[in-house]
């Protein structure tokens, strides 16, 4: 349409009041209230007339501004502390300027990914420890660590027997999804759901063959913690594929 | 030196070497190195230190956070960035201010930020946290219990600071007025400026501004 504007927007009412300053080549120390102030209103007006909303603070600093300018103006008004009335804007303007230069420092300084760069690792963090801190676990702890559980929760239904319904690969491709689903899991897990007898000794069977193909890895984090199966992974894929 | 210095001090250089994070002393000490005493990993990380800086090379050891990192100096960016695809990290002028009163009136209220600035801090604070440049280090004892802010081990890294006691002093304000230019933060550098940038404000803390050294 007609006109352009170009409004500058300013981040606050201490961003327009520096800006303003600036622009009139004005020192901070000695600011005209009375010009400062009616520029400071009309920049106001701009930007209501604008229908930019205007945040509180910079209505605040509005009437801040005409209170000094009203106290300016009456002659030798005495004050309490009888201080500079200007000074509730120079403090405020000179801890702004001080921390607009710290941030022009901060930005100068070399910044990582910007003017300086490290190595980046490849490793994983968890990985590092997991490598770190398991030992492998033979087949006698393996064998204790059953014997352990079976103690602990003997299987509460009553034998029975029957033709074998549970095969040794089936029991094997049970313990290979539970693995696919949970990428670890503690050595008891496989056999929650497990009723019978030969069923536990079956699965126990199955996992035996699982690492004796190399499908599982077997683990313990420490001397006393439980023992941890996951899936060898790369020797399954390669199996497969 | 003896034998042993020289060979803690290869070892040492592996550990920077293979590192993604800064390494301090007590790190070395404590995960690699138990039988060797720290003043000595001290001393050869001193030594390690001093002599990449002699090298000339187009990398360093800088201490970092406390530790010690391998990094390029400045003046590569240009190259490195388009090797990385990547762009370089960019902070707004808003940014940039916050973080420079939080880094300098640690630990702050936000209410202070805001009083500071003369506008909400709400959005960079969490900008600024999300780039776990800034943390929340506590609840304040006033009415509300407001929480209090402050800077992160990884603002010490981006902006390679030894620690909080080596950011430059806060300059009081003579006069301000006659430059503009200086009050507002140069945000849109390119690189090409970034990089003249390195030689016209050398900073004597990181060798990177230190040219001579590279050209001789």
């Amino acid at each position: 349409m007609g006109y352009e504007v170009k409004l500058e927007i300013f981040e606050g009412s201490l961003d327009l009041l520096l800006h303003l300053i600036h622009k009139n080549q004005l020192d901070i120390f000695d600011i005209p209230i009375a010009a400062i102030t009616d520029q400071y209103l009309e920049y106001l007006e701009l930007m209501k007339a604008f229908n930019i909303t205007l945040a509180g603070d910079f209505l605040i600093m509005a009437s801040t501004l005409i209170h000094i300018k009203s106290k300016m103006l009456l002659p030798e008004f005495k004050d309490d502390d009888n201080e500079d009335p200007l000074l509730e804007i120079t403090g405020p303007l000179l801890e702004y300027v001080r921390f607009k230069k710290a941030a022009i420092e901060l930005s100068d300084r070399s910044r990582l990914d910007r003017d300086v760069f490290i190595r980046k690792n490849t490793i994983q963090p968890d990985q590092e420890i997991k490598d770190e801190d398991y030992h492998d676990v033979n087949i006698f702890q393996l064998i204790n660590a059953f014997k352990k559980y079976l103690k602990q929760s003997p299987p509460e239904i009553p034998l029975k027997f029957h033709a074998e319904k549970w095969s040794i690969k089936d029991a094997s491709e049970k313990i290979l999804l539970i693995l696919k689903e949970h990428s670890e899991i503690i050595f008891h897990e496989i056999f929650h759901a497990k009723h019978s007898i030969s069923e536990f000794i079956i699965t126990f069977l199955a996992l035996l063959e699982l690492i004796h193909m190399g499908l599982i890895k077997v683990f313990q984090p420490t001397q006393e913690s439980h023992i941890r199966l996951s899936q060898a992974f790369d020797v399954l894929e390669e199996k497969h594929g | 030196m003896d034998e042993s210095l020289k060979s803690l001090k290869l070892i040492i250089e592996a550990l920077l070497f293979a590192s993604e994070k800064p390494i301090m002393a007590h790190e070395i000490h404590n995960r690699c190195l138990p039988d060797e005493s720290l003043s000595d990993i001290k001393t050869a990380l001193k030594e390690l230190h001093a002599e990449y800086d002699l090298l000339g090379r187009s990398f360093v050891i800088k201490k970092i956070a406390q530790g010690y990192q391998f990094r390029t100096r400045s003046g590569y960016s240009d190259y490195i960035l388009r090797i990385l695809k990547s762009s370089p990290s960019r902070l707004s002028q808003a940014a940039l201010e916050t973080l420079a009163i939080i880094a300098y009136k640690q630990p702050i209220l936000r209410q202070e930020i805001e009083r500071l600035r003369g506008v909400d801090a709400g959005g960079i604070l969490r900008s600024l946290m999300e780039k776990n440049m800034v943390r929340i280090m506590g609840r304040k004892d006033l009415p509300g219990r407001p929480l209090i802010y402050g800077t992160t081990k990884k603002f010490l890294e981006i902006f390679e600071l030894k620690g909080l006691d080596s950011l430059p002093n806060l300059k009081e304000i003579k006069e301000i007025g006659s430059n503009e230019n200086k009050i507002f933060v140069p945000e849109k550098k390119d690189q090409a400026e970034g990089n003249k940038q390195g030689t016209s404000y050398p900073e004597k803390q990181h060798p990177g501004g230190n040219r001579e050294s590279n050209q001789t």
